[in-house]
């Protein structure tokens, strides 16, 4: 009634790895803040990344789909906060980033199995 | 006197009855739809073990051959899914707490001996007539193996 | 100068009340830097969705935390009702909006007696959970639980709550009002309280955009973001202004959140009024298959809630992005350069909830 901020459908991109940083690096540009990033696993040795930036009230992804040989770029090298959500990524479902600014190496959670989601 | 804000609060303490119930002494009153714990009227329970199936922290075991129905009330959540589940009506949501205990107990229900005896007799019944129905099956496929028999020795003969 | 050394914070201590771990780099009694260190309480909930079937998963989303639980089980069902085209019954979307408010009342009136509580100031916190309390009996008397609720459903509630229970309770909020007078006054003038608060641990709005913070603890900063303005549920259909403060120290977050208090007695007794008569609960047919990212404001910030269904009763993935592990990295920021003495209380005006961290 008041507020016209409709969120509306959810905004997805699917891009390659390859491209990953060009395109982050030009959210970070026009002032887009990372919301989330998360792991989903889509079948045997399938995973889905989801890259979820805001501004505002906007909300959009970038979604990214790999193998469990693939590694995939850090992001903390230009939002240096990601370092928990691919620390998280790595620890819950073995996907290997490389680069990370604040690395725990698979220790960030302390569980008695490795990599559960996997 | 920023210093003094609190004094008010606390002079009024001083002379103020308690907040809280002397709880063993004073007997808690409990709200009409607090989810306190589970109860079953194993009477009108047949046993189908949705219940257990529903139940997010498996609190819940039903044992159809040992005519049981156990549930661990300090694993039970309370969230009353089972209830809302349950296509008897036995199950309901009682509105006191689970009591205190030493030791995690679970709680077991049987059948009674007559409910029981009934339904071994019901369930030997149904077998029977299971077996009766099979042996009727039986006979009817050999007899139609026998038909069928000659007439495929006749259609290789043909060839 | 002193050498530079490493001192373990947590995840035992007085003022924590959940365990988190912190590596202090410290020289003499300042901090240079922090380190976080969490996954003491990890529950792996979210993979619970390969055994639990999605309407069963309300429940184990409502079970994440013990505040934020309502707002737990509502995010889940509302991207669970996106996916499936359900259009929740109006009086369903005024009571969530009311039971949502009423949790954040009682997390923020908690969270200020954890403050008290953290400064030394015990007699203030045993105030603030007193008044809590009645909060919690009113909650009890609704839903049936003082804090984890079961009353969100997929498609809307499990019960109604009838009018003449919305009535006392309009009443009971009117008179709570002067309770909470009585308290904040002693936050907001109180000189042990501001010379705890005041000046420490300052994050700029600048700051608070980059490092991606949310909540009470990015208003305190003056960037003016909430969000229940995004029309979710009946905030649409109710009037409020998010609460922010400019100075975005300690003190500035004590601010904010007693604002949100007035500010949540204030949409309760809206959403009392403008109650709609009519059923609680649509109708759920079939299967969710299709995915949603949803938002919504809990006590702690934003929270999102990311569901990916594949058209059978189990989920692929549910996601919960909590408010605290966006303000982690803030955390971090507005520890450098403060006294090791201010660590405990600056922990605290996060309002940390780590096992909705590490679910």
């Amino acid at each position: 009634m008041r507020h016209a901020i409709d969120p509306g459908p959810m905004a997805v991109e699917d891009i390659t790895p390859d491209v990953l940083l060009d395109k982050v690096t030009n959210l970070k540009y026009k002032e887009w803040r990372l919301m989330q990033i998360c792991a989903t696993k889509v079948g045997e040795d399938r995973y889905e990344v989801l890259y979820t930036f805001g501004h505002g009230y906007k909300m959009f992804s970038y979604r990214l789909t790999i193998s469990d040989e693939d590694k995939i770029n850090s992001i903390t090298s230009i939002y240096d906060i990601a370092y928990l959500y691919e620390n998280e990524m790595h620890d819950m479902f073995g996907i290997q980033v490389e680069m990370i600014n604040i690395d725990f190496k698979g220790h960030l959670f302390r569980m008695g199995r490795e990599t559960p989601f996997k | 006197m920023s210093l003094a804000q609190f004094s008010k609060t606390a002079i009024r303490n001083l002379f103020h009855k308690p907040v809280t119930e002397k709880y063993p002494f004073v007997p808690k009153e409990y709200g009409e739809r607090t989810r306190g714990h589970i109860e079953n009227d194993i009477s009108k329970c047949v046993l189908c073990g949705l219940c257990m199936m529903r139940c997010p922290s498996h609190a819940i075991t039903v044992n159809k051959a040992a005519y049981t129905w156990q549930i661990n009330p300090f694993s039970c959540v309370q969230c009353n899914y089972c209830v809302e589940g349950c296509p008897k009506k036995s199950l309901t949501m009682k509105n006191t707490y689970t009591k205190p205990d030493t030791q995690k107990t679970s709680v077991v229900l049987k059948y009674s001996a007559e409910r029981i005896a009934g339904e071994e007799a019901r369930r030997k019944a149904m077998i029977e007539k299971a077996m009766a129905a099979k042996k009727a099956a039986e006979a009817k496929k050999a007899a139609a193996a026998q038909e069928a028999a000659p007439a495929g020795t006749g259609k290789a003969e043909v060839q | 100068m002193s050498k530079i050394s490493v001192v373990p914070f947590g995840p035992q201590h007085p003022v924590l009340p959940e365990p988190i771990h912190l590596d202090l780099v410290i020289q003499d009694e300042k901090v240079l830097s922090a380190i976080p260190s969490i996954g003491f309480v990890h529950r792996g909930l979210e993979s619970l969705v390969d055994k639990r079937d999605f309407k069963e998963m309300v429940l184990v989303a409502e079970r994440i935390c013990g505040i934020c639980s309502f707002g737990h089980g509502m995010g889940y069902c509302e991207a669970v009702e996106k996916i499936m085209n359900i259009t929740v019954p109006d009086r369903a979307r005024f009571l969530r909006t009311m039971f949502q408010e009423m949790s954040r009342l009682h997390s923020h009136t908690m969270w200020l007696g954890l403050a008290a509580d953290a400064f030394g100031y015990e007699s203030l916190f045993m105030e603030c959970w007193r008044i809590r309390e009645k909060i919690l009996d009113m909650l009890e008397m609704a839903t049936g639980g003082r804090v984890i609720f079961s009353i969100c459903d997929v498609g809307g509630l499990r019960k109604d709550v009838p009018d003449e229970m919305l009535a006392e309770f309009d009443r009971r909020f009117a008179a709570l009002k002067s309770d909470y007078d009585h308290v904040t006054e002693i936050f907001l003038n109180d000189d042990a309280v501001k010379s705890r608060l005041c000046g420490v641990g300052v994050m700029t709005i600048q700051q608070a955009n980059d490092l991606g913070c949310c909540g009470p603890f990015l208003r305190a900063s003056g960037v003016r973001r909430d969000a229940r303005m995004t029309n979710y549920e009946a905030y649409g259909e109710l009037d409020f202004e998010p609460v922010t403060a400019n100075e975005g120290d300690s003190y500035a977050r004590c601010k904010v959140r007693i604002g949100e208090i007035y500010q949540s007695i204030d949409l309760i007794r809206q959403c009392i009024a403008k109650m709609p008569a009519g059923e609680v609960q649509a109708p759920v047919k079939g299967l969710p298959d299709g995915e949603y990212m949803m938002r919504i404001e809990q006590p702690r910030g934003e929270a999102l809630y990311y569901v990916k269904a594949n058209g059978t009763k189990n989920l692929t993935r549910f996601r919960v992005r909590t408010p605290t592990f966006a303000n982690i990295p803030g955390l971090m920021e507005i520890m450098k350069g403060t006294e090791v003495a201010d660590v405990a209380t600056l922990i605290l005006t996060i309002d940390p909830c780590i096992s909705c961290t590490e679910r």
